[in-house]
């Protein structure tokens, strides 16, 4: 009670199943089941990114499948690389959730992903804000600029690894930790934040 | 004029209604409607290109109350950021509870007393009930007819947030579900009291049905208005009222049944038109079957405790791996994704707003319409700026 049914009582084939349905429809997919040891049994699939457009038209269009409805893009910024998780679903068939993951080359300078906004538009809004906060560069997107953070803004907030600008510690009279934190890390590249507002400060 | 050039050939073939050219016989304007605005429901920015007063292009533009929730929650514990889901859409906290909730048990797999399961459906109908009311309301009060049906709306949600406030202690930032349960037992008299109010929910949709539903300026404002077409809802991820109102079934209380509401007798209305007019009926309709849907909990529901005995309130950890949980919210589909790594902290915790990605289609909708008619638009979709900018 209270967990959904898991894909075999929703008559969705098995991720198995599926995968070799892509694999037969989409030649070299390099398709790899992710496992998922949590209760959830939500299993996924992680597809080579040069590949995923035709996965991701087939999924949607088999007529067993009909993942026509793609409910959510998630960024996951792991040690080694960054990923893009789609959560797909059918409308028509009532059945899902069927998970595709894709992986980034590495964090720093091959960081780009191919756009699924394409088949699906719901990922519209999402890529561009798995964008703004990880840095993934989504191929292929129409229109590829920063959702929740302001043009001017350099860094991506949401990684691992990311250091607030000084800006943010700002007081109009800074004094004890504050000012000591401002000046330690005063010569440091503030990736983003207002450099003109804080030269007086420290 | 930025805005303005953009043509209309780059921006075929991605799923997009059909994009219009101006008729270039007058002045081309590009309007910044908000932040601050009356009629975003807080601090939104459409930058809207107008010829004449029709509207040719309109980009939304986000980030206002952007506080960066997800990271913030993966900072702390995973009880930590339950408090803090109050704060999405703060008009309905309780679903938000029951989102994250979900979630979380379906990562460890924890199972839930009936009780608390009874308790989370009135709940959640009573916030399902409150939200459409005040969603009609402000759409009303955009339309002109200032204060009236949105002071009835409120007269309304009053009674109802008398009762989250004896349950939980607050009228909105509840913080009120635990992974595994409830965190208080509802009271004898605290069941009768919301069985007087639910006893008095259906004669107020009937009013506020009479009000509204025929009058003439009502209906010539929005019928044909916003137009939404079934094929392009589901390709861009609408969920909740919106997609109904477009005529597709589907509602994941019927979908998925999480909870209970498999148990429950309720149907899903369906609009044929797609326009503002259908998305304000659906959910006065939907407002009757929530009342439906209360009756029977009310009346089935059990004594027993309302928290698991097998949760784990301290030291919660749980094992590596992910789930994604999502519910029918009243503004459509609510989902949280966690990934743990075993910490107790999640790895990832991502919450899928449905009030921001029923806003992909806001542009479709609205071109061709006059600048009077984007309000409206924008009002049919029912956002809240703390879930959208989260």
């Amino acid at each position: 009670m209270g967990l959904s049914l898991d894909l075999r009582e929703q008559n969705l084939k098995t991720i198995e199943e599926i995968k070799s349905a892509i694999e037969a429809a989409v030649p070299g997919a390099g398709v790899e089941i992710a496992a998922n040891p949590s209760p959830s049994g939500q299993v996924s699939l992680r597809v080579e990114p040069s590949h995923a457009l035709a996965v991701a038209k087939f999924l949607r269009d088999d007529a067993d499948l009909k993942l026509d409805y793609l409910s959510n893009v998630t960024g996951v910024d792991w040690p080694e690389s960054l990923e893009a998780v789609y959560h797909l679903y059918s409308v028509e068939k009532k059945h899902g959730p069927v998970v595709l993951r894709m992986h980034t080359v590495n964090r720093s300078d091959q960081v780009e992903l191919p756009s699924l906004t394409p088949i699906w538009r719901s990922a519209e809004f999402q890529e561009r804000e798995i964008f703004d906060l990880y840095g993934i560069v989504f191929t292929g997107h129409p229109d590829l600029r920063r959702l929740l953070m302001w043009d001017g803004f350099k860094d991506h907030p949401m990684r691992r690894d990311y250091v607030d600008p000084d800006d943010f510690e700002y007081e109009p009279t800074a004094h004890d930790e504050v000012l000591k934190r401002a000046k330690s890390h005063k010569d440091r590249d503030q990736g983003s934040g207002n450099r003109e507002q804080m030269a007086g400060t420290a | 004029m930025i805005l303005a050039e953009t043509k209309a050939k780059e921006l075929e073939g991605w799923n997009r209604q059909a994009v219009i050219e101006p008729k270039g016989d007058g002045e081309l304007l590009e309007v910044a409607m908000g932040p601050h605005h009356p009629s975003t429901h807080g601090v939104f920015r459409m930058d809207v290109a107008l010829d004449g007063e029709r509207v040719i292009r309109l980009k939304p533009v986000f980030g206002y109350l952007h506080r960066n929730h997800e990271k913030i929650a993966e900072g702390i514990s995973y009880l930590g950021s339950m408090p803090y889901t109050d704060r999405l859409d703060y008009i309905c906290p309780i679903t938000n509870n029951w989102a994250y909730a979900l979630a979380v048990e379906k990562l460890t797999g924890q199972e839930v007393p009936e009780r608390a399961e009874y308790l989370r459906v009135i709940l959640g109908e009573l916030t399902r009930y409150q939200n459409h009311a005040s969603s009609i309301g402000f759409l009303i009060q955009e339309m002109g007819a200032s204060g009236t049906p949105l002071m009835y709306a409120f007269r309304e949600r009053e009674k109802i947030l008398d009762l989250f406030e004896e349950l939980t202690g607050a009228r909105m930032m509840v913080n009120y579900m635990r992974f595994g349960g409830c965190r208080v037992d509802a009271s004898p008299g605290w069941l009768d009291r919301t069985r007087k109010v639910v006893a008095g929910l259906a004669a107020f949709v009937d009013e506020f049905e009479r009000l509204l539903a025929g009058n003439e300026i009502l209906m010539a404002r929005t019928q044909g208005v916003g137009v939404l077409r079934p094929d392009l809802a589901v390709n861009a991820g609408v969920t909740g009222p919106m997609l109904r109102a477009s005529g597709v079934n589907y509602d994941i209380r019927k979908v998925d049944g999480y909870g209970i509401y498999n148990r429950f007798k309720f149907r899903v209305p369906l609009g044929d038109h797609g326009d503002v007019y259908d998305r304000f009926m659906i959910r006065l309709l939907e407002m009757r079957e929530s009342i439906g849907i209360l009756e029977q909990a009310l009346k089935e529901i059990p004594v027993g405790p309302v928290m698991s005995p097998t949760a784990k309130l301290r030291g919660f950890r749980p094992k590596p791996g992910e789930a994604y949980g999502r519910i029918e919210a009243p503004k459509g589909e609510l989902g949280f994704y966690l990934i743990s790594d075993g910490g107790p902290n999640p790895y990832r915790y991502r919450v899928r707003p449905p009030s921001l990605i029923n806003l992909t289609v806001l542009e479709d909708m609205c071109l061709g319409h006059d600048i009077a008619d984007v309000v409206l638009i924008f009002g049919s979709v029912d956002i809240v700026l703390g879930e959208v900018d989260r």
